[in-house]
């Protein structure tokens, strides 16, 4: 059973996308799968130190709003400054009421379990990002590092 | 319900802390000893189920009670 390996590549930054590796990832390590997250591009904002993930309902007809906004509200509406803040204030505390885990919390139980963050160097000089305010322990690299670490994987995903 | 060795508390919890949490407690334990687990989350009862057969470890029980899901795991490695 610590045979079997998964492998994510992760790419985006948003709170709601930081879920599926994070939850997929630390509960595979605790299934004793041997681990890593290929961070790439607006994924690797959910390696910073100081995480400010939000979430947008813009140009996401898919995305409950609270009390059937997301039937009679504008699509326009969506845009207004201060949108963004709100709809993730609200999605916190509903995640929160709710018993799920912060990313910030989920990121701890990964490392802690072992699991192997890669992030995508040419990512960090495209921005001109500082790796310095990147969490420790992550190995940067780029697709080569990748296919290195993650053949002979059993599950692969890109998220 | 049988007797356990160490009861986890997972009630308001959700996917993957249940999992996690019985993770942590269960290599706290002996071989041979159990774990029982109480959770309010109803997609743990799929996922302890999944979670005993590729650990290795046995679900001996896995109930409904008062709105409540109660498992007991039995460490076997």
């Amino acid at each position: 059973m610590a045979d079997k390996k998964l492998s994510i590549i992760t790419t985006k930054g948003t709170l709601d996308w930081a879920y599926p590796p994070f939850i997929l990832a630390s509960t595979a390590a605790a299934l004793g799968y041997q681990t890593n997250i290929f961070f790439t591009f607006y994924g690797l904002q959910l390696l910073r130190k100081d995480l400010n993930l939000k979430i947008s309902p813009l140009g996401n007809p898919a995305m409950p709003m609270p009390m059937g906004m997301d039937k009679w509200f504008p699509v326009l509406g969506t845009a207004l400054p201060g949108m963004e803040a709100i709809m993730t204030a609200m999605m916190k505390s509903k995640m929160k009421s709710k018993g799920v885990a912060s990313v910030e919390d989920l990121r701890a139980m990964c490392m802690e379990a072992e699991v192997k963050f890669v992030g995508c160097q040419m990512t960090i000089d495209l921005f001109d990002w500082n790796p310095k305010d990147f969490i420790d322990g992550v190995e940067l690299g780029g697709a080569a590092t990748y296919l290195a670490s993650s053949g002979g994987a059993d599950i692969t995903l890109f998220i | 319900m049988a007797n356990f060795d160490q009861e986890l508390d997972a009630t308001g919890l959700n996917c993957p802390l249940p999992i996690l949490r019985a993770k942590k407690a269960l290599a706290t334990l002996a071989t041979g000893q159990t774990l029982r687990v109480v959770s309010t989350d109803p997609g743990s009862v799929k996922d302890f189920d999944a979670f005993a057969k590729q650990t290795g470890n046995t679900l001996v029980e896995s109930k409904q009670e008062a709105g409540k899901y109660l498992f007991l795991i039995k460490k076997n490695v």
